[in-house]
């Protein structure tokens, strides 16, 4: 169940936006402050690759961003990209590119998982950052 | 201005100076940059990341690029960064082993330059 839900034209000029709403929503259900770099960074990453995938087949579908401040703190980010979840690349560094991506995906998110979307259209990034609640 | 691009010479180096925020709507600005400037002849760059408060993997993608041309060009390619949310993505991904990292601009133009001879005050 979603706290937050952004949906935004498949531009990379908005994954700012989508950058500054999860943290905004991190802030606010409660995850330190130190960890909310790696929220702005996993969110940077998945949006990006959406509007990617989205920009490769020229789909102007906007891209969804669902945000949940249940603990753990939880952002899915789903595409409607038909390909499959990998891409094949010619210029060696966009290969870089997406490995870094994900390697950036995996290091700083808790849990990180990609799996294809529910009704088989597209694929859906999910990333959850547990909230220690603790008192000092 | 998401992007900031500020050039500048320290040591026959040229010294592009990028702030703000380096991500998928911005990089390819600062592509065009380095690709201007390595177009333009310059022998030594140094990319400074001091004020970049944001680099996601398409800003790395772009730097490792940087570096591919600046070597098919013959010129020197280095990049300063010391912030360690900066550096800590460097890690993740390995690519401090293939960027070269300084700490500062003077690190990075006196690393193949040495003793420039400071004479002595007396």
């Amino acid at each position: 169940m979603a706290t937050v839900r952004l949906e935004f034209s498949p531009e990379p000029a908005h994954v700012r936006t989508a950058r500054l709403v999860g943290v905004a929503v991190a802030r606010k259900a409660g995850l330190p402050e130190d960890r909310l770099d790696e929220v702005r960074l996993a969110i940077g990453e998945a949006c990006g690759r959406a509007v990617t995938r989205h920009q490769r087949h020229g789909l102007r579908e906007p891209i969804v961003v669902e945000m949940s401040d249940d603990n753990p703190y939880t952002v899915r980010v789903t595409d409607r990209a038909p390909d499959g979840i990998e891409t094949r690349h010619t210029d060696p560094v966009d290969e870089i590119t997406e490995e870094a991506s994900l390697l950036l995906l995996t290091g700083v998110a808790d849990e990180f998982a990609v799996s294809p979307a529910e009704d088989g259209n597209g694929s859906v990034v999910s990333m959850t950052w547990p909230l220690k609640r603790s008192r000092r | 201005m998401d992007l900031s691009l500020a050039t500048r010479v320290v040591a026959a180096h040229t010294v592009l100076e990028v702030g703000g925020e380096v991500d998928v709507y911005t990089a390819p600005k600062l592509r065009e940059r380095l690709t201007e400037l390595l177009e333009a002849g310059t022998r030594a760059l140094v990319v400074d990341l001091g004020k970049v408060e944001f680099l996601d993997s398409t800003g790395l993608g772009v730097l490792v690029g940087g570096l591919k041309r600046s070597r098919a060009a013959g010129a020197t390619f280095s990049l300063v960064c010391s912030r360690d949310s900066l550096l800590k993505i460097f890690r993740i991904t390995a690519l401090d082993q293939v960027l070269p990292l300084y700490p500062t601009v003077e690190a990075a133009v006196g690393s193949a330059t040495e003793g420039d001879g400071v004479g002595d005050a007396s």
